[in-house]
């Protein structure tokens, strides 16, 4: 797996394919300028053959465009597109191997959904077409509304025909921009699991533009967290929320606490940390070897509020926090700390049944497993990547999660999602590694 | 999160969106009522505009071409049908000249107004606007002026006939039949010219119109789906323009067939069109129930041919 143009340490990247394996989608120093916005900058990527690969990032951060330069919709400004050995950086659009799932769907209104479905196969006058459609209708469940023309459809169903219309071509490379965007989110939640489904039964690569994190975490096997036109970072979901390498990794998926700290001494596998006020210990691994101040991050969800007392070794005490906001969500308890340095920090406490609920303006103190401390170079901005939510600008303290979380915590055994409660499950992943 | 147990009971509902049709079926039917009746009195006037100076008429010029008679002596309702036949033997060629250029002139308009359309409504950007407003320009001057300026456009001395007689397509369009001698004007290329030219932003508008509103996206996947231009072009571009293309050689054919003035401006005896004949009978000739059942046997015509067009073009089947 090649790491990326910025390159920090992709860590723990998925089981690196040979270089450009029989179908592996290779992006070399791929690039994209409109006048003087750089849209795409020196992109290079390897996505395996057979993966469900998320770019994931912000709206601008290049990753639709990145998406159109594959399909042919957008010609590249600089570097190089090539399916295994074959480039098709100079193809057009119509002669790549490569379908694209549009956001808006694009079907074509004026034809049923079976003419739709086989517009492709049509095109490369494919023999068998009607049992290729037949095939393809069912695995997404269309074969009762193949005679409807797309106006007659609920959103739900338009999009299994745009997927449908795409799949049955067998592409190398399958594109989904945003295929999920335009529904409503219980639809939403239905169609990852389908899409996910139909990627296990066909075997294509699928590569999946989102700027919901909680979407790419669900589905990819791996991420690239993409912003302003570079790969961040790229690595399994697990590996990029428990080992996040930028501040914008840390920040936009999930939640981070970042308190600046300066490394007050390294002793064999551990670093000691000082925080503006006390000192923590990380593992040697998770800090930047020569940094001498750090970002200090710890995720909401490793935090135990608790009495200093308990501490046992090992574990990180943060003394003299003041609760300020309480939101009780049933699956866990989210809360807003102010540290002596006036510092807010979050904190979710799972629902446990065993500590008791504490309210605002009650003086804590925060502990968590030194394991689980992590540091990130100072020279990043700490608010990088934060996700502006305006659900959480105006309730603060529901901001443990993106706005998209809501349903997924009333069924926390299905566990699929939202920041707040896949956190603790990823976790635990994580860590057995 | 007080949402949960809405959101769950909605869950329970299964797969809702397989079978949700996207119409609205709930009306009550004392709504549909009131809209009914809206709807009526919307049409009156229109309707009430129609009858009057529509229906009656018609009503009239079916009276009179079954009538006999002579302007001196007065008419009197005979019922005669020969008059049809007369009519239609006497002027046959005039009638098939009229739908022969009428035809003509609508696919000249065609192959012109559809790159025109398609290039304001797709690739002109912002110049889209001025664009549009030089496709309407001309209106802002009379129809019999604009069509007078031909014959000094087609001048025997002018450039356009000298550019023709340099290149030697003079001799071909005369070979052909087109022209007659050494000049342009006062030939069936002339008229030809002449209602293709008048009548081509009624072609250009409505294609423009059915052009705009195609969304780019669906070229986009139709070349993502291997299509290459050609077959985007044949395959989504143009039937989703054939609302516009109907409309626009309707609006093109039906006043290109009962035209009079292009034939009578820019053409000679040979080119005469039925429009000039009924325009004649009535006017002249003063023969009233011939030229009533010239306009009727046209109107009919067109009616007819109409109907076939657009019921083979299916049209309906776009909606």
């Amino acid at each position: 797996m090649t790491a990326t143009s910025k390159a920090p340490a992709a860590t723990g990247a998925p089981p690196s394919a040979a270089p450009a394996g029989a179908g592996d989608l290779v992006l070399s120093a791929l690039s994209k300028r409109f006048g003087a916005f750089v849209a795409v900058d020196e992109l290079d990527l390897v996505i395996p053959q057979g993966s469900f690969f998320a770019l994931l990032g912000p709206s601008g951060c290049g990753k639709t465009t990145t998406l159109r330069m594959v399909a042919g919709l957008e010609d590249p400004t600089t570097g190089s597109i090539s399916i295994g050995d074959e480039d098709i950086t100079a193809r057009k659009a119509y002669q790549r191997p490569v379908n694209t799932v549009f956001q808006s769907y694009a079907l074509f209104p004026h034809m049923t959904v079976r003419d739709n479905v086989a517009f492709g196969l049509q095109r490369r006058r494919q023999k068998e077409v009607r049992r290729q459609v037949d095939e393809v209708l069912e695995l997404t469940e269309l074969t009762t509304l193949a005679g409807r023309k797309p106006a007659q459809l609920s959103g739900g169903q338009q999009q299994r025909v745009a997927l449908a219309r795409a799949v049955v071509n067998r592409p190398a490379v399958l594109l989904l921009d945003e295929p999920l965007g335009a529904l409503d989110l219980k639809l939403r939640r239905q169609m990852q699991v389908e899409l996910k489904r139909i990627q296990n039964e066909v075997g294509i690569t699928f590569v999946h533009v989102t700027h919901d994190q909680e979407e790419a975490m669900t589905m990819a096997d791996t991420i690239a967290v993409m912003n302003a036109g570079r790969v961040e970072q790229l690595g399994s979901p697990a590996d990029l929320y428990e080992n996040p390498a930028t501040t914008f990794a840390a920040n936009f998926l999930g939640q981070s606490n970042l308190i600046a700290a300066t490394i007050a001494g390294r002793d064999g596998d551990r670093v000691r940390l000082d925080l503006p006020a006390g000192s923590v210990t990380a593992p040697a691994g998770r800090v930047p070897p020569d940094a001498r101040s750090v970002w200090m991050g710890v995720r909401p969800e490793k935090i135990r509020l608790g009495p200093a007392g308990d501490a046992r070794a090992g574990t990180n005490v943060m003394a003299g926090a003041r609760v300020i906001d309480v939101s009780f969500i049933g699956v866990s308890t989210q809360y807003l700390v102010r540290t002596p340095w006036d510092q807010e920090l979050m904190v979710f406490e799972q629902n446990q049944g065993v500590s008791r609920l504490h309210r605002p303006g009650d003086l804590v103190d925060l502990l968590w497993a030194a394991e689980h401390t992590f540091a990130l170079d100072a020279a990043q901005d700490a608010s990088a990547g934060v996700i502006i939510d305006p659900d959480a600008v105006a309730e603060p303290a529901g901001a443990g999660s993106g706005s998209a979380s809501g349903p997924a915590r009333s069924d926390p055994a299905k566990s699929g999602s939202g920041s707040g409660s896949s956190g603790p499950v990823r976790a635990a992943a994580g860590a057995q590694k | 999160m007080t949402a949960a147990p809405v959101q769950l009971a909605e869950a329970g509902g299964g797969p809702s969106d397989a079978g949700a049709p996207v119409r609205s079926r709930r009306r009550t039917g004392k709504g549909r009522r009131r809209s009914s009746r809206m709807a009526y009195l919307l049409l009156t006037p229109g309707l009430l505009w129609l009858a009057l100076f529509f229906v009656v008429p018609m009503l009239f010029l079916l009276s009179q071409s079954l009538q006999t008679g002579s302007v001196e002596q007065g008419y009197r309702l005979t019922f005669r049908l020969a008059t049809y036949t007369d009519a239609l033997s006497t002027f046959s060629p005039q009638f098939i000249r009229s739908f022969v250029y009428a035809f003509l002139a609508t696919l000249l308009a065609l192959l012109i107004g559809y790159p025109l359309a398609y290039a304001i409504a797709i690739k002109a950007g912002r110049w889209k606007s001025l664009l549009l407003v030089m496709v309407i320009a001309p209106f802002f001057t009379s129809f019999l002026i604009r069509t007078l300026a031909w014959q000094t456009i087609l001048a025997t001395d002018g450039p356009v006939t000298g550019f023709f007689r340099v290149t030697h397509l003079l001799s071909i369009t005369s070979g052909l039949g087109w022209t007659n001698g050494d000049q342009l004007l006062s030939s069936p290329l002339a008229v030809v010219a002449g209602l293709t030219y008048n009548f081509l932003p009624f072609m250009t508008l409505p294609l423009f119109a059915s052009l705009d509103r195609l969304d780019p996206r669906l070229l986009e996947a139709s070349g993502d789906l291997y299509a290459s231009p050609a077959e985007t072009f044949r395959r989504v571009t143009l039937p989703i323009s054939m609302p516009g293309v109907v409309a626009g050689t309707l609006l093109t054919f039906i006043p290109a067939a009962g035209d009079y003035i292009n034939s009578k401006l820019l053409g000679n005896p040979n080119t005469t069109m039925i429009g000039q004949v009924i325009d004649g009978q009535f006017l002249r000739v003063l023969d009233y129930p011939t030229a009533a059942a010239l306009s009727f046997t046209l109107m009919v015509t067109i009616v007819v041919i109409v109907a076939i067009y657009v019921r083979r073009a299916g049209t309906e089947e776009l909606l």
